[in-house]
């Protein structure tokens, strides 16, 4: 188990290299360099810059300072927001934008492996085909659709909830978190259906059954944890889902997390803060990927002792 | 010599499956019985039904299964029971050793976990006592190191071993009836001797009836008293090993005999395919099921031929030998 | 002739084997019979193909041209009186047009980014796994470090550094997507280049291209189908997703997306502008997914339970 994890870590440095090089590269390359503004800048005070910046030196070693500097996250500061560092707007947005995917990825799973494990059980009844045609649908609809259908109906007719904003209250989060989490609970419903049924007509299944087993038992403790397991690893791409549905879910909302410095980044041209956002993202998301890695080698028994041999 | 009460006995059992074809008909009108402590062959090839009557008798079958007739066990009917009935049977009274012994066990728990669960769940046995049962069951089996098999996952053992644990997990509870599918198909030869041998011994020890289902002649040889073979769904002959083996009656009995090699017959006798193939079990012929099959078929097998027993105790449902 | 001789050779297998009965319908029959027995996927695809023949025609049978302002009907409700059957926005724009006429945008997209990443992932799987050992080894890490990146964000940041052309976002979007095309491709090239079946074509002195043809392209054909469904429905999602971000195609032209965004700041006054192209988009989502899992259930019945 050690070993595979560090094998893991080890295996995470090319994905971190080639994030950093992709983003240090597309800085580069990007037609006019940063610090172009509309106005002509005097020579010496552009070279001023550059030289404030480091633009004079050749790129290998741009590149270098720049490694050293995402290592400490030190992004620079922002275009836009002049008086704040990109590593400042980071850590505004960490909070409410993590509250609030925390928030839906539990909703995720655990709503999305009850819906998917009830309509296993029913397989083929209507419920089963209501539980399932409603998770296509929960899958189709994009979050930018139902986000402004949900606000119409709840917040503007019915006025249950407020429309957007954020009082860190949790009448402001439940719009957000359930939009955010709709997607992937319908996912995860249709994978935890899928999945259950095939164990359930496993042969090992069989077996407990033959073994004169209450149902019940062998759905708690046979059947239950390898039908999780494709969830489990579902998880990884599942977290990126939520962070690029947390981008415009926090826009059509005004919530002041991530995504929406990220955006406004975005329509700014504010490179330096879009990048710093990106990596961060990068990390983010590679970090949980190996989180997500561990704990399934930790349920399987297969992967958790077959690495240490 | 007074006969004692049969342990199982199944009367008229039917076994079809619903597929958007049709009507499959697995098992037709099966008739058997066995005795506590006797072992009983069920002898085909795939697709007879053997592995169906097994299945509709623990109540296994697939959701677009159905059955009808009837299975007394000890005097109760399984077929009629609801599942939570039958569970005070499986795995304490009838168990079961399946065919696959790969994918038999549950990958994601640990041997003694799985073992420990029948004892507890039927016995309501304390997990150390439990345990205790389950390690000595290993050790009959003949389980190398019983004490750490216990604690590894089934991935860790080849075939072979994780038959023995099936076994061993089946005669946790001292079941009266064992029914074993095909325990040594999906094994090595050598492997399939080792665990025949060990079948056999643990047959003698406990009193434990045995219905073994295989297409092996060879197996049944060694271990079986008493040889039911099964055509289409239907039992064609049923008689002790000494019987079916030296003096088969029925026509598909001879040819499942004439194509498996055998030491007791001249080196250069030829083995013999039984030409052409078993009929469709969506569309079963009226008649002789075998009779498309057989080469001594006359006009008389289009009826279906009634069961005929011999003094003996020898039956098979030919019109051949009819003393009429 | 070699037919009836290989039947002939079969036949005591099959008996040994008790296999009874064998109908001969091919794969692909098959296939297409459990695909229209699958309700949901065929409704979906008559549906689909109603919207595509709307989006293709249906603005050239409306009198109102899409950027027409109809100054006398701004942020109408839907009514067959003004001739603005859906409804106009808040310049007084037809509501249908520009969804008909987005929708051919978003499909435009759908099409050619799936195509894009088509010719990328099939290729770049198919030699992984044609040549395997370490080249395969190579680029399938290269493929597992790409997989990590979160790559939504890369397309914007190339919006971003770029400007905002309609072929970046064609190219970008597809360039995402290859990626899960090429692990299939390769795993299944891998599998049959070891499949028992090739290898016997080849023991019977079968020729490469005949292998090729017959053996490994219709193998690989259902599985590039299913994939191909999939796809354009995420990449239809994408460019959505960007647009309504304000970072997709830009005025004057429009997408669902953009189209959707609109509406939603219109949506307390005038709903139906918000209304009338979700349902366009979602419609054609919920359709392409479920032709594709119609399709991967009809094709690999190895899944279908």
């Amino acid at each position: 188990m050690a070993r595979h994890s560090l094998q893991r870590l080890l295996g995470l440095i090319p994905t971190l290299l080639m994030l950093i090089t992709v983003a240090f590269l597309l800085m580069r390359v990007a037609p006019g360099g940063p610090f172009d503004s509309d106005k002509l800048l005097p020579p010496d005070i552009e070279a001023n810059l550059n030289a404030k910046y480091h633009l004079d030196e050749s790129l290998p070693q741009q590149y270098f300072r720049y490694l050293g500097q995402v290592a400490v996250l030190d992004f620079g500061p922002s275009i836009q927001y002049k008086d704040w560092t990109v590593r400042e707007l980071i850590a505004q947005g960490i909070p409410v934008s993590s509250t609030i995917g925390l928030a839906a990825m539990l909703l995720a799973f655990v709503l999305g492996t009850t819906l998917g494990i009830t309509a296993a059980l029913k397989q083929n009844t209507r419920a089963d085909y209501l539980l399932m045609g409603v998770g296509m649908l929960g899958i189709s609809i994009p979050n930018f659709v139902i986000a402004p259908i949900l606000i119409l109906l709840l917040a503007v007719y019915a006025g249950w909830l407020p429309a957007g904003g954020w009082d860190w209250g949790i009448a402001s989060m439940v719009l957000p978190v359930v939009t955010l989490s709709l997607p992937v609970t319908a996912y995860i419903a249709r994978l935890t259906r899928a999945s259950m049924i095939e164990v359930m007509h496993s042969n090992f299944i069989r077996s407990a059954r033959a073994k004169g087993l209450p149902e019940s038992l062998i759905i708690r403790r046979h059947a239950l944890r390898p039908a999780l397991l494709p969830v489990i690893s579902f998880l990884g791409p599942a977290t990126a889902a939520m962070i690029s549905g947390s981008v415009v879910i926090e826009r059509i909302f005004s919530i002041p997390g991530l995504g929406s410095y990220f955006v406004q980044g975005a329509l700014n041209r504010d490179y330096t803060l879009v990048m710093g956002v990106v990596i961060f993202y990068g990390v983010a998301i590679i970090v949980l990927n190996f989180l997500v890695d561990l704990v399934y080698a930790w349920l399987n028994p297969r992967v958790r002792y077959d690495q240490n041999r | 010599m007074d006969a004692p009460a049969p342990l199982l006995e199944v009367k008229d059992l039917d076994v079809g499956f619903d597929t958007p074809e049709g009507e499959v008909h697995a098992v037709n009108r099966l008739n058997f019985s066995i005795k506590p402590g006797e072992t009983l062959a069920l002898v085909g090839e795939s697709g007879s039904g053997k592995t169906q009557t097994a299945m509709a008798i623990l109540g296994l079958l697939a959701e677009n299964g159905h059955m009808r007739g009837q299975a007394l066990f000890k005097g109760q009917d399984l077929l009629k029971m609801t599942t939570p009935e039958l569970n005070r049977y499986r795995g304490s009274e009838i168990a079961m050793i399946f065919q696959d012994p790969m994918t038999s066990l549950n990958p994601y728990l640990r041997i003694g976990k799985q073992m420990v669960e029948v004892v507890m769940h039927h016995q309501g046995r304390a997990k150390a006592d439990a345990r205790t049962r389950a390690v000595e069951m290993l050790r009959a089996v003949r389980i190398p190191d019983p004490e750490r098999c216990f604690r590894q996952y089934p991935h860790e053992f080849s075939g072979g071993m994780r038959q023995r644990v099936m076994v061993a997990m089946g005669l946790l509870c001292a079941p009266d009836l064992l029914i074993a599918d095909e325990p040594t198909a999906a094994l090595d030869v050598t492997v399939q001797v080792q665990i025949t041998h060990l079948m056999s011994e643990l047959r003698k020890r406990s009193n434990t009836a045995i219905i073994l289902i295989t297409h092996d002649l060879g197996v049944v040889a060694g271990l079986c008293d008493r040889v039911m073979v099964m055509y289409a769904g239907e039992a064609v002959e049923c008689g002790s090993v000494e019987q079916v083996y030296y003096d088969p009656k029925h026509p598909y009995t001879q040819g499942l005999l004439d194509s498996v090699p055998r030491l007791d017959r001249p080196e250069d006798t030829d083995l013999v395919a039984i030409a052409g193939n078993p009929p469709n079990l969506l569309a079963l012929p009226e008649g002789c099921k075998f009779r498309d099959r057989c080469p001594r078929a006359f006009e008389a097998c289009r009826e279906k031929p009634p069961m005929q027993l011999t003094e003996d105790r020898h039956a098979y449902r030919c019109f051949l030998g009819d003393p009429k | 002739m070699t037919k009836i001789a290989d039947i002939q050779a079969i036949d005591p297998f099959e008996a040994a084997l008790g296999v009874s009965d064998v109908k001969g319908r091919s794969p692909w029959e098959d296939a297409w019979h459990r695909l229209l027995k699958n309700r949901a996927a065929v409704y979906s695809a008559f549906i689909m193909a109603f919207i595509i023949l709307l989006v293709v025609f249906g603005p050239m049978l409306i009198s109102w041209e899409s950027d027409f302002t109809d100054w006398d009907y701004t942020s109408t409700p839907p009514s067959f009186a003004s001739g603005h059957w859906f409804g106009t926005d808040s310049v007084g724009r037809d509501i249908l047009v520009r969804t008909l006429e987005g929708g051919r945008i978003s499909l435009m997209v759908g099409l050619v980014a799936t195509i894009v990443s088509l010719l990328i992932g099939v290729s770049y799987g198919a030699i992984a796994g044609y040549f395997g050992g370490v080249a395969d080894r190579v680029m399938m890490r290269v493929v597992d470090i790409i997989y990590a990146l979160p790559f939504m964000f890369f397309v914007i940041l190339l919006m971003v550094v770029f400007g905002r052309h309609i072929v970046l976002i064609f190219v970008a979007i597809g360039a995402i997507n290859w990626l899960d095309m090429a692990r299939i491709v390769r795993g299944q090239t891998l599998s049959l280049k070891n499949a028992e079946f090739i290898v016997a074509a080849k023991a019977c002195g079968v020729g490469d291209w005949d292998i090729i043809r017959r053996h490994i392209i219709p193998n690989l054909l259902g599985l590039v189908m299913v994939y191909v469904t999939l796809i354009i429905p995420q990449v239809i999602l994408i460019e959505s997703f960007l647009s309504f971000l304000g970072l997709g195609v830009q005025e004057p032209m429009s997408s669902w997306g953009a189209l959707v965004a609109d509406g939603a700041q219109d949506m307390e006054s005038a709903p139906w502008t918000l209304i009338v192209p979700s349902v366009f988009l979602t419609v054609t989502l919920y359709c392409f997914n479920f032709i594709g899992d119609g399709l991967r259930d009809a094709l690999d019945p190895k899944d279908r339970l």
